[in-house]
Formats: structure tokens, C-alpha cells, sequence
């Protein structure tokens, strides 16, 4: 079979049937199937593969490669990786690495992506792993084939590699005035190269794709409409599918007739023990059928938003209080000496990541083999719970991840996929699952609410000596504090939450921030020291200096005083290899109590930037998110029922809501990329409580913190938004 | 089950559903334009928007059967021989989006806007496009757009 007797996804397919089970595969078969042209695997004995498997604690290495690359005998390139895309824009960032080592035309490269049949296993696409370990895979699997084309071009010429150069998809004699093209090379070849990691890569002070500008790929079928997203997959003969809810978390069903949507053209209700779903020829009956079930259930009694932290504190998810993260010196030997003590309470809501496309499914069967097309942040991740719900072995299930509707790390489960598969096989047709608004709220899982106790001391002269730092339930990302203090116990206390929480954009480093900057805020004040030169005294970290010093310079720091209608705020610090400075403006209501964030700077350093459009696209977008958090979000909930799963209940940052934004970006090309897309969320919250503190001098220690009316004698403010 | 036909990015289409179905329901599940997106079903989030007789409208709130007699544009029918509208490549040149999932609410939404107000002021943005929801948070890019767009358009109108 040649090359171009196969569609791409078909090519695709052959390879990873044989390839990405057994790497051991016969080197032959592999080249048969491919047709030809030249693959480049990632041994996975290499030292990325290893860095991927050993960061995500237990979970075994991958068994097959994590990456590869094709070079057909055209000379297109075709890359797969298990990423997905999401809206934080590695379709683009990640060919144009491939794009830079490689040294071919952008264009020339097909991004295969997040589909458990064509690519390697992934664990998933979270965490800000991508530009971190994909970026520098991908880089070196284009050096080592671009080093291989140059060889082979050497030997046709028996010429030494050393006086040619790769460029513009060729390899080129200059002193001979000769060239060949990529796909000259690779014609009628079959190889195989298997790259150890050690290539030498492309500095980031001569790139020429990399870290420009790039426009989204196919950034036209997005304003066209023409972009399917996994809500957008129609099959042929496909049924549309509704799943029956309990009446709250943890209910029974006590009672049930389905006679009435029994009754209905078209309609199969499926039911399996607590699950009813029905199954309809279009989504309006669907619906029309789920309304017409009679079901009663039984609900127990469930904690409340109501007095929640305590909750949280007096329920340890461990018996034993084992889980300090850290411990230095003696905060009790050093508060005893100190001049300035402070001690407070900080609070975070849970929060709803509430993607605009909400979790969505279609699933076929065809000769006992499960295919799904759902929007999930770990498509292998789903491919398992599929595995383990319909007892099918890998073989046996594809998941593919259609560039999807977002999800902010709130779609790493796969739910509509399970429910989908279920009725599908039920009615022996491809189904259709995509989850109303309500649904999403209640249904798929939050974002940890938190408690966090900060104690810590100063002396007079502002220098940090004591700092300790509790978390209940919220989480230990960043909760280490980059400040230079030699007395310290931070500590991480998970507890049982009574909501489903997991992942979300920058996880608890933003509930770690708020309380940390917002206290470091007040010792500034009490020190009588301006909190920039507060700041800058107990910190050495360089870059963590800089971004500072970039965001105060930007945002003319110290330039004007807060008066009590305006006031100004600042907050830094880093995660996952990202380092951010926030400041802000906010305008304060003397009447109302209305507050409004009239104006952000935020500057941000991750390394050499990859793609500074779209960088500069993820922190603004990671700013705008975070408005809601810090000012209006909340869930409220109570004996297992969502109170406001509405965006008439849950108020989002909307237009009116987004003040003047100022990024500014440092490009440090002598360091390598860090991921982008949630850590860029973490300053504003404290910048904008820090601005209200100037202007007001009331100090807001619980987010969000200017909800709506009925909620504020909960969190203690008078402030609106 | 009612017949109906509709007027639909200029092409006259029969379709069959129940009167009171969703315009949204109808476009994508019926007739399979799924440019046009489902996000909340309340007409609070704007994914659905589309033109009714110019008119940016949630598509989500109105039932088929009082739509026959309009005129409806969707984001499909936006481009007319291969060149993208004012608004569509405004979006485009602005890099106005991240995941994308709002941004055919967003176009439809803004064309309403400049066929009203062909040079709105940034207040007149924020009213006309505060019904429509970025999750992503593009908003000072969808603001930028849209006058970019304005400025880039003939007096005469956005559809073009
Ligand atoms: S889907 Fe119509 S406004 Fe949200
Ligand atoms: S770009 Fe993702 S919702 Fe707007």
C-alpha cells in the first residue's frame, strides 16, 4: 500500500494500531504500513519522556513513545501528539517549534491531535506541561530529522554534512549552488529514527518562526462558523440523548414511571439501576421525553454553603495531620521576638469553571469497537473510564477530542462519553449527549473552596522573620512563599469536601496568592513601608524582582496616592515556571459602595516566548476569568442541590465588567518556555483587595469579594460590584 | 411536527419540527448549522445569536414558528464568495478569540450593532455586546474588533 492510497487519519490509524501498543514492533511492519517517507519516535528511554512520567507522581511511564513525527516523500510534515487544544493555542505554539527546528515553511506541518488512535498516550493537557515538555520533545525529534536529512542529502552528494545547511524545507550546497527538497530526500525512502533526547536545539536568539507572532491555525474557520467543536459531531442515523438527574448529590431513586415518554414517536428509555436516560430521533423530543419521567428520590441531609469553612477545617480528609510541606527555623522562637504580629483568616468560594461549550458526546458503536468524540481535557484519561465501563480493552475504544469549547481544567472527566456510549449501545445507534447549562453546574465538579490562616511577623525595620501559612481543603499549589523569610511552616491540610472538586485554571496558587499577598499587604502597611519597597526588601528571587519592578514601572507605581474613591494595589509571584506582577486601579463608589477595576497592568515572564500574540492572549484572558472569582463568583449550595446553577443566578465577568489591561511581556530567551495559560490568574485578586485596602482602609480577606446583595453579610463586605 | 419555511442565509428551506422548538434547536439538530452555538438555552449568554431581519437575536428564546417570516442570518451565511465579512475579518485580524466556542455569537452580535450604530463609541459596545458571554475573557480583543470593523466598513452596512 502506498502513501497516497491512504487518507491521513487511515495512515494515521495503521500506525498507531501497530505502533503505539509495541514499540517493539518489527521495523519493517512499521515502514509497510507507514508507505514511506521518514519517522522520527522519541526513544522512550529519553530523558523528556522520563521528566513527564516521574512529575506526575506513581503514574507509570509511558509505554510507547510520547511523541513522533512524519515527513512524508512530499515533504509534508505531519506531528501527533496526545495534547489537546483548547483555546490556550499549542495547535499553533507547538508547530511552530516543530516549524523552527525543523526549518520548514509553518504551513507545511499537520498537528494531529488529542485522538487515542492516531496519537501516543498522553496523560493529559493540564498543569501547564505543554510548552514545558511537549515543546522541547517536538524540538528535538525536528532537530534529529532535520540532521537526518542533511545526512542523507551529504551522502548523494558525498559531500561533509558540516558544509551544508537545512532551510525553507531543503537541504542546500551553497557552495555548489544545489539544493534538494525535504520530500526529494525522503522519496522512496522508509526510515526510521529513534532520537535519545539529546539533539542539539535551536537557541531561542535564532529563532525565526518560534517566538513570533503566528496567527491561530486555522483562525478562519473559527469566524466562519466552520470549526466543529464535539457538540458539532452529526453521524449519520445519530439519536440525540438525555440523561435523568437526581434530585441532588448522593440521592436514591425512590420511585419511577416512564410510561409517558414510553408513550412518545421515536422514544427508548434506558434504565440500569439509578441511571435513566432516554434516547430520541431529535433533541426536542429528547428533552419533551425527560420532562415527561416521574421520578421521586431520596435525598440526604448535606452541609450548606452556610458556615462552610468551619466545615472544612473540622473535617481532615486524613485522620492523621501529616501533611506539612514545609518547615524552616522556629516561627515560634521568632514570633516571640518580633515587632509587628499578624495573624487573619482568608476564604475562597467554590467556583464553577462553566466552559461555554458545555460537556458534550457522541459515541458509535460498530462490531463491539466504542468510538466517542467528546470535549475532555484527557482523551486516554476517558478512554479508560470507557474501558472500565463497558469492560473493553484499548483496542477496543477511540476517543477523539475535536478542538473544544474550552474547559479551564474543568473537563478532565469523562461523563457525557460514559452516558453517550451507554445509550448508544442501548440503541444500537450513535448518540448524542451534550449537557444543558444546569447540568454543567451542578453535575461536573468545582474548584476547591478554601481556608487559609496566615500568621506572620516583622521587625520594625520590615524585614520578614516569621511566616506560617495553613490550607484547608483548597490546595498546595504555590503555597510555598517565594519571599526570603527564615522561619516558616506552610502546610496543606486537605479535607472532606462536600462538593465534587477538582482541577481548575492555576488551582489553589490562586487561593494561595489572595491570602498571601493580601497579607503581605497589610504587613507593608503596619510596617509603615510602601508595598513595593516592602516587597523588594524581603525578595531575592531575580525574576520574580523583575516582573515587579516591570509592573510597577508600567503602571506608574507610587506616581499618585489612594484617595478614599480610588485606590491602588499591587501583588506578585510565580508558579509552575511562570512569574506575574499585577496592578491595579479601582474605583470606588462613596455612595454605592460599587466597586470598579478601572484599570490592570500585569507583567509576566515565562521564559523565552514561543508565541507572543498568543501569550499576551492567555494572561489577558487569565485576568479577564479572574474578575469573577475575585469579585462576584460563587456556587451556593445547600443539601446537595446547586442554589444558582444559572448565569441568571451565577454571574460571569461580562464587557462591563473588563477595566483597561496593560500585559506587559519580558522575553527571556537565555531561559527555557514555561507554560502560560493559568498563572496568569493568580495577581489580580490581591492586587484589586490590596487597591480596595488603599483607597478604604477595609480589608477584604474573603473571595469573592463584592457578591451580590443577599450574600454580603456572609463574607463581611459592604462592597458591590 | 409543523412544516415550515424558513429563510435562511438567503435560501428558502423546508424544514420539519414542532412550532414551538428553538430557532438554536432547529439550525443545528435540523438543518446542521452548528456554527451557531447552544450555551446556556436561557438567553443569557448570546453562543446562540443570530440575524433576524438584522436584528441580533437570542436564538435559543425564539420558537421556529414565529421565525418563518424572517429573514435569519447566521454565521454561515456571513461570507459571501469566498471573502469574509467586515466584521468576520476583523475578528480574524485581532486574534478576537481563544477557544472560539463564543465567537459566532460575538460576530452576529457585533454585525447587529454596526448595522444600527455603523460608528458606536466604546460605551455603545459594551451596551449592545454585554448580553453575549467570553468565558475565555477576549473582550478587549472583541472590543478592538469591532472598531476595527466599524472603521473598515462603507457607511452602508455590516453584512458585507
Ligand atoms: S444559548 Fe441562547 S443565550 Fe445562551
Ligand atoms: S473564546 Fe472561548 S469563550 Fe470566547
Amino acid at each position: 500500500m502506498s502513501l497516497h492510497d491512504q487518507s491521513l487519519p487511515e495512515l494515521a490509524r495503521n500506525i498507531s494500531h501497530g505502533a503505539s501498543r509495541n514499540i517493539q514492533l518489527d521495523r519493517r511492519d512499521f515502514l509497510k504500513i507507514l508507505g514511506g517517507g521518514l519517522l522520527v519516535c522519541l526513544a522512550p528511554a529519553s530523558a523528556w519522556v522520563q521528566e513527564s512520567g516521574r512529575a506526575f507522581g506513581g503514574h507509570e511511564l509511558p509505554k510507547d513513545v510520547s511523541a513522533w513525527l512524519h515527513i512524508a516523500a512530499v515533504g509534508k510534515v505531519t506531528v501527533f501528539t496526545g495534547k489537546v487544544e483548547v483555546g490556550q493555542n499549542i495547535r499553533t505554539s507547538l508547530a511552530q517549534q516543530v516549524a523552527e527546528e525543523l526549518r520548514v515553511p509553518f504551513d507545511s506541518i499537520t498537528m494531529v491531535m488529542g485522538d487515542t488512535d492516531l496519537t501516543p498516550w498522553d496523560m493529559g493537557t493540564f498543569g501547564s506541561r505543554t510548552t514545558l515538555t511537549m515543546g522541547p520533545q517536538l524540538r528535538t525529534m525536528a532537530a534529529a530529522a532535520r540532521e537526518t536529512l542533511v545526512q542523507m542529502a551529504a551522502e548523494r552528494w558525498q559531500v561533509n554534512a558540516a558544509t551544508l545547511t537545512a532551510a525553507n524545507g531543503k537541504v542546500i550546497d551553497s557552495k555548489q549552488s544545489r539544493s534538494f527538497t525535504y520530500g526529494e530526500l525522503t522519496h522512496g525512502e522508509k526510515l526510521i529514527k529513534t532520537v535519545s533526547g539529546e539533539e542539539h536545539l535551536t537557541p531561542a536568539t535564532e529563532w525565526k518562526i518560534a517566538g513570533t507572532a503566528v496567527a491561530k491555525v486555522d483562525g478562519r474557520d473559527f469566524v466562519t462558523g466552520a470549526h466543529k467543536y464535539p457538540s458539532d459531531m452529526i453521524l449519520p442515523e445519530m439519536q440525540f440523548g438525555a440523561v435523568l438527574r437526581p434530585d441532588g448529590f448522593n440521592a436514591k431513586l425512590a420511585s419511577l414511571d416512564t410510561s409517558a415518554a414510553e408513550k412518545l414517536n421515536g422514544v427508548r428509555v434506558v434504565r440500569d439501576g439509578d441511571f435513566v436516560g432516554v434516547v430520541a430521533p431529535d433533541a426536542y423530543t429528547a428533552q419533551h421525553a425527560l420532562t415527561s419521567i416521574q421520578a421521586n428520590w431520596n435525598v440526604p441531609t448535606q452541609p450548606s454553603h452556610e458556615g462552610l469553612y468551619e466545615y472544612l477545617k473540622s473535617n481532615p480528609e486524613t485522620a492523621d495531620e501529616n501533611g506539612v510541606q514545609h518547615v524552616a527555623g522556629s516561627v515560634k522562637e521568632a514570633m516571640a521576638s518580633v515587632d509587628i504580629k499578624l495573624e487573619h483568616q482568608y476564604t475562597v468560594a467554590y467556583i464553577a469553571h462553566a466552559p461555554l461549550e458545555p460537556r458534550a458526546a457522541v459515541a458509535t458503536w460498530a462490531d463491539g469497537r466504542l468510538t466517542v468524540w467528546t470535549g475532555t481535557q484527557r482523551p486516554f484519561g476517558v478512554r479508560d473510564e470507557l474501558m472500565e465501563a463497558f469492560k473493553l480493552n484499548p483496542a477496543q475504544v477511540r476517543v477523539i477530542q475535536p478542538d473544544m469549547g474550552s474547559g479551564y481544567g474543568g473537563k478532565h472527566t469523562g461523563e457525557a462519553a460514559i452516558e453517550a456510549a451507554r445509550l448508544a449501545k442501548s440503541a444500537g445507534k450513535p448518540v448524542k449527549v451534550i449537557w444543558t447549562r444546569q447540568e454543567e453546574f451542578t453535575w461536573a465538579y468545582f474548584r476547591p473552596a478554601g481556608l487559609i490562616e496566615i500568621k506572620a511577623g516583622v521587625r520594625r525595620d520590615g524585614t520578614l522573620v516569621a511566616w506560617e501559612h495553613h490550607n484547608y481543603n483548597s490546595g498546595p499549589a504555590a503555597i510555598a512563599t517565594p519571599y526570603d523569610v527564615a522561619n516558616q511552616v506552610i502546610q496543606y491540610h486537605p479535607a472532606k469536601s462536600p462538593l465534587r472538586q477538582g482541577s481548575y485554571r492555576g488551582l489553589a496558587a490562586t487561593a494561595n496568592h489572595f491570602a498571601r499577598e493580601s497579607h503581605m499587604d497589610t504587613l507593608a502597611h503596619s510596617a509603615g513601608l510602601d508595598p513595593l519597597a516592602f516587597r523588594l526588601k524581603n525578595l531575592t528571587d531575580t525574576r520574580l524582582r523583575a516582573v515587579l519592578q516591570a509592573a510597577a514601572d508600567k503602571f506608574g507605581w507610587g506616581r499618585s496616592k489612594s484617595t478614599p474613591d480610588r485606590g491602588f494595589g499591587m501583588a506578585c509571584g510565580t508558579d509552575k515556571g511562570g512569574y506575574v506582577a499585577t496592578c491595579a486601579e479601582v474605583h470606588i463608589d462613596a455612595a454605592t459602595r460599587k466597586v470598579t477595576i478601572h484599570r490592570i497592568v500585569e507583567a509576566w515572564e515565562s521564559g523565552a516566548i514561543v508565541n507572543p500574540d498568543g501569550l499576551r492572549n492567555q494572561v489577558m484572558g487569565g485576568i479577564v476569568q479572574a474578575i469573577g472569582g475575585a469579585l462576584f463568583e460563587q456556587i451556593l449550595f445547600a443539601n446537595g442541590r446547586i442554589l444558582n446553577a444559572h448565569f441568571a443566578q451565577y454571574r460571569l465577568p461580562r464587557f462591563s465588567d473588563t477595566p483597561q489591561i496593560e500585559v506587559v511581556l519580558l522575553d527571556r530567551k537565555d531561559l527555557p518556555s514555561a507554560g502560560a495559560g493559568e498563572t496568569g490568574i493568580v495577581g489580580l485578586a490581591p492586587a484589586v483587595a490590596n487597591a480596595i485596602f488603599a483607597a478604604t482602609g477595609t480589608r477584604l480577606r474573603n473571595m469573592p469579594m463584592a457578591p451580590a446583595h443577599d450574600r454580603q453579610h456572609e463574607s463581611g463586605t459592604q462592597f458591590q460590584s | 411536527m409543523a412544516d415550515f419555511i424558513l429563510n435562511v442565509n438567503g435560501a428558502h428551506v423546508h424544514v420539519q419540527a414542532p412550532f414551538d422548538e428553538s430557532l438554536l434547536s432547529v439550525l443545528r439538530n435540523r438543518l446542521h448549522l452548528t456554527g451557531t452555538k447552544y450555551g446556556c438555552g436561557e438567553g443569557q449568554c448570546g453562543a446562540c445569536t443570530v440575524l433576524l431581519d438584522g436584528e441580533a437575536t437570542r436564538s435559543c428564546l425564539v420558537a421556529v414558528g414565529s421565525a418563518a417570516n424572517a429573514k435569519i442570518i447566521t454565521i454561515e451565511g456571513l461570507e459571501h464568495d469566498g471573502k469574509l465579512s467586515a466584521v468576520q475579518q476583523a475578528f480574524l485580524d485581532e486574534g478576537a478569540f481563544q477557544c472560539g466556542y463564543c465567537t459566532a455569537g460575538m460576530i452576529l452580535s457585533a454585525t447587529g450593532l454596526l448595522q444600527r450604530t455603523p460608528k458606536p463609541t466604546a460605551e455603545q459596545i459594551v451596551d449592545a455586546m454585554n448580553g453575549n458571554l467570553c468565558r475565555c475573557g477576549t473582550y478587549p480583543r472583541i472590543v478592538a474588533a469591532i472598531q476595527r470593523a466599524a472603521q473598515s466598513m462603507p457607511a452602508k452596512g455590516a453584512n458585507r
